[in-house]
């Protein structure tokens, strides 16, 4: 095969440049069964029909290509947030600018210093939940980054946490590469509220694997923006044990390429799965790709995917989202909806919504949509006095409403609300 | 105040024309109503003056103050003192019922030079007048209409013109789908606000809503004209006799 063939010497020829950090033994295997796993799959190219809508390339060069620094002066997000904050330059994790690794209810350290470690509870977590969510689709890139972070943080909450732990990623080198990966642990009927924010680096690549024990609560809240020439891969592994809950919001803005994968894997009864992302893109040079996937394993699981895309000037919006209820996972309540708002005729939506179901008793929807600002009530609005540009903003916010609305933090909600309306009056 | 003459209107899309040439007269301080068959024209009339899309005027002049409404933005028809109270009020979800009130209150006081009303004084002018149509807080608090019943949707009509003190306020159909009661809410919310300097075009298919507000002249639209003007004592014969005599009276 030609192809394999092809795709196996770049894959090869990408990885030659790169050497696996230093670690602990576990930590070597772990990286080295990752690499290995990579080498099987070999690095996505367009012609992979998970990419098919969305090309990989740049997020696999060698080297990053140049993003310039965005100052929109709006100055740093959750600021005012009571949170531990915990700050990560290009990549580089920034002691200075942090708080300490500590608080109540939670043991924090950063994976670099983890890694060093024989004896340590990550050791059971990293690369495990990124191995398995590589079935049934591949996600090499996850694998690449299991194989070469050399840092991030880890996280077990062993009590209901009231701070949220904030990764704060800062972006100030404009060809900076960095790859970050996550972990957390919430231990049973505990719970633990994480953010993130920033751009982190000309290119990114972050992974967060996150496993929930019974009753466990995990809120995560994620803005990425502003710089208009980023890139970034995300990947997001969930495990949900019984009665365990994750909800995960993502709000987007601008980037030249942002890919969000988010598995999740319902192993627990009466779970609980939201994730919900919105985006709001301009120009022909901004492409957003939101690509989920629901797997139910248990009994009367719910899960929930919301995502909407607001697209201008030529804008490109990707949204796969997969809901996959496996054999006996009896009573699941799968709700799926992808829309987006197109505000001129040069921007795409490209939407595959897919479900897959192996149990007789459930009750699973999704839906797809792409329209235009409703004229009907841009008329009506203009009518009592509202100009144009704001009330067509007035109804791209009220289209993003039902997204926003899926943080239950209504402080945290608030404050991503008033970037959107500042993103939006930037352009009017 | 309001002063058409001659307009004619036909559709953008098709080559249809449906106003043949309206001639109207409101000066200030006055209520007029117009009656009429359905399809005559009336929320064409209305939409028209208030500048929806579709519409392409082909004749005649609509001046409001001396100024020419038929060259201004919906927006700026408003800030000049027009208001239409919708025949079918839209829903806008994810937009809540006051930040909707405050966005239009606002844009029209600095559309006008004036200084925007802070949010504690709106919240006070507000609560007060919604409370003489009888709307509770969490009707103010929910996506401008949806889920309100058509009542409830005529009621919120009023309650933004209360607002937004315009000068010529056109009904359409206000009295469509209320009963006795909603009615008479509306029409005393819409006879507080009559004043020397204030306007009215009611739009109405029955004589009962002018039994509540007293029209100073009726007008009879068919087919896209004004084919009779008179005192309200017009609209009781239509309320006798239907359309047809004053239809073949003109014919
Ligand atoms: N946007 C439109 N598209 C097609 N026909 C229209 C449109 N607007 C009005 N009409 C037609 O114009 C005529 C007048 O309608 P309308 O103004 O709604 O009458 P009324 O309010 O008096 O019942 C009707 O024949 C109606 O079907
Ligand atoms: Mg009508």
């Amino acid at each position: 095969m030609a192809l394999a063939k092809l795709k196996e010497d770049a894959t090869l020829a990408r990885l030659a440049g790169i050497t696996l950090p230093e670690g602990a033994t576990w930590a070597t295997a772990a990286r080295s069964d990752a690499l290995a796993r990579l080498s099987a799959m070999g690095l996505p190219t367009r012609r992979d029909e998970y990419w098919r809508y969305t090309d990989p390339a740049s997020l696999i060069v060698a080297d990053a290509p140049p993003a310039a620094l965005f100052d929109n002066g709006e100055g740093p997000l959750f600021a005012g947030v009571d949170r531990i904050a915990l700050v990560f330059v290009d990549g580089v994790f920034d002691a200075a600018a942090s708080s300490d690794l500590a608080g109540e209810g939670l043991e924090i350290h950063r994976l670099a210093d983890v890694t060093q470690r024989d004896i340590h509870w990550a050791k059971d977590l990293y690369g495990t939940l990124e191995h398995r969510g590589q079935h049934p689709v591949e996600r090499p890139l996850a694998a690449l980054n299991t194989a070469f972070a050399s840092d991030g943080i880890v996280i077990r909450a062993t009590a209901q946490v009231s701070k949220p732990v904030h990764l704060v990623y800062l972006h100030q080198s404009t060809t900076s590469d960095a790859t970050l990966h996550n972990l957390v642990r919430v231990e049973a009927g505990a719970s633990l509220t994480l953010l993130e924010t920033g751009p982190g680096a000309a290119r990114l690549s972050t992974c967060l694997e996150v496993d929930i024990a019974e009753r466990g609560q995990f809120h995560h809240i994620r803005a990425q923006g502003n710089d208009h020439e980023r890139r970034a891969v995300t990947h997001c592994f969930a495990q949900l044990a019984a009665e365990s809950v994750f909800k995960s919001f993502t709000l987007t803005f601008n980037g030249v390429l942002t890919r969000n994968e988010c598995v999740i894997d319902i192993r627990g009864d009466d779970a609980v799965a939201h994730v919900a992302g919105a985006c709001v893109g301009d120009g022909a040079d901004f492409h957003h790709d939101d690509t989920v996937f629901v797997t139910h394993d248990a009994l009367r699981g719910e899960s929930r995917q919301v995502f909407k895309k607001v697209l201008r000037n030529g804008a490109v919006g990707v949204f796969q989202g997969k809901i996959l209820v496996k054999q006996g996972a009896q009573k699941t309540d799968g709700y799926q909806i992808s829309q987006s708002l197109l505000l001129d005729d040069d921007s795409q939506f490209l939407a595959k919504p897919e479900l897959e179901i192996y149990a007789d008793d459930v009750a699973c929807s999704h839906g797809s949509t792409t329209g235009a600002i409703d004229e009907t009530a841009l008329f009506y609005l203009r009518s009592r006095g509202v100009p144009m540009e704001v009330a067509r903003n007035l109804l791209t916010l009220s289209f993003l409403a039902e997204a926003l609305a899926e943080i239950e933090d209504q402080a945290l909600a608030d404050e991503l609300q008033s970037r959107l309306e500042g993103w939006l009056a930037r352009r009017t | 105040m309001l002063e058409i003459k001659g307009l004619q209107v036909k559709l953008e899309e098709e080559d249809k024309q449906i106003l043949k040439g309206v001639d109207l007269s409101i000066a200030p301080g006055t209520v007029h109503a117009i009656m009429g068959p359905n399809g005559s024209g009336k929320s064409t009339l209305s939409y028209v003056l208030s500048g929806k899309d579709g519409y392409t005027v082909t004749g005649g002049s609509a001046m409001l103050e001396g100024a020419d409404l038929l060259e201004m933005e919906p927006e700026e028809r408003a800030a000049a003192g027009l208001f239409l109270a919708f025949q079918y009020p839209v829903e806008i979800p994810g937009v809540g019922n006051m930040t909707f009130l405050r966005t239009a209150v606002n844009a029209q006081r600095k559309a006008r030079g004036e200084e925007e009303l802070s949010a504690g004084d709106f919240l006070k002018v507000v609560r007060a007048k919604a409370k003489d149509l009888q709307i509770d807080a969490e009707m103010l608090k929910r996506p401008v209409n949806v889920g309100f019943s058509g009542g409830e949707k005529k009621r919120n009509e009023i309650l933004q013109m209360a607002m937004l003190e315009p000068k010529m306020c056109i009904l359409d159909e206000t009295d469509s789908g209320l009963d006795v009661d909603a009615m008479k809410l509306v029409a005393d919310g819409v006879n507080a606000l009559r004043s020397e300097g204030r306007s009215f075009l009611v739009i109405t298919h029955y004589q009962r809503l002018l039994d509540h507000i007293k029209p100073d002249i009726v007008h009879i639209m068919a087919d896209g004209r004004i084919i009779q003007s008179g005192g309200p004592e017009l609209a009781l014969e239509v309320e006798n006799n239907g359309y047809a005599d004053i239809l073949a009276g003109v014919a």
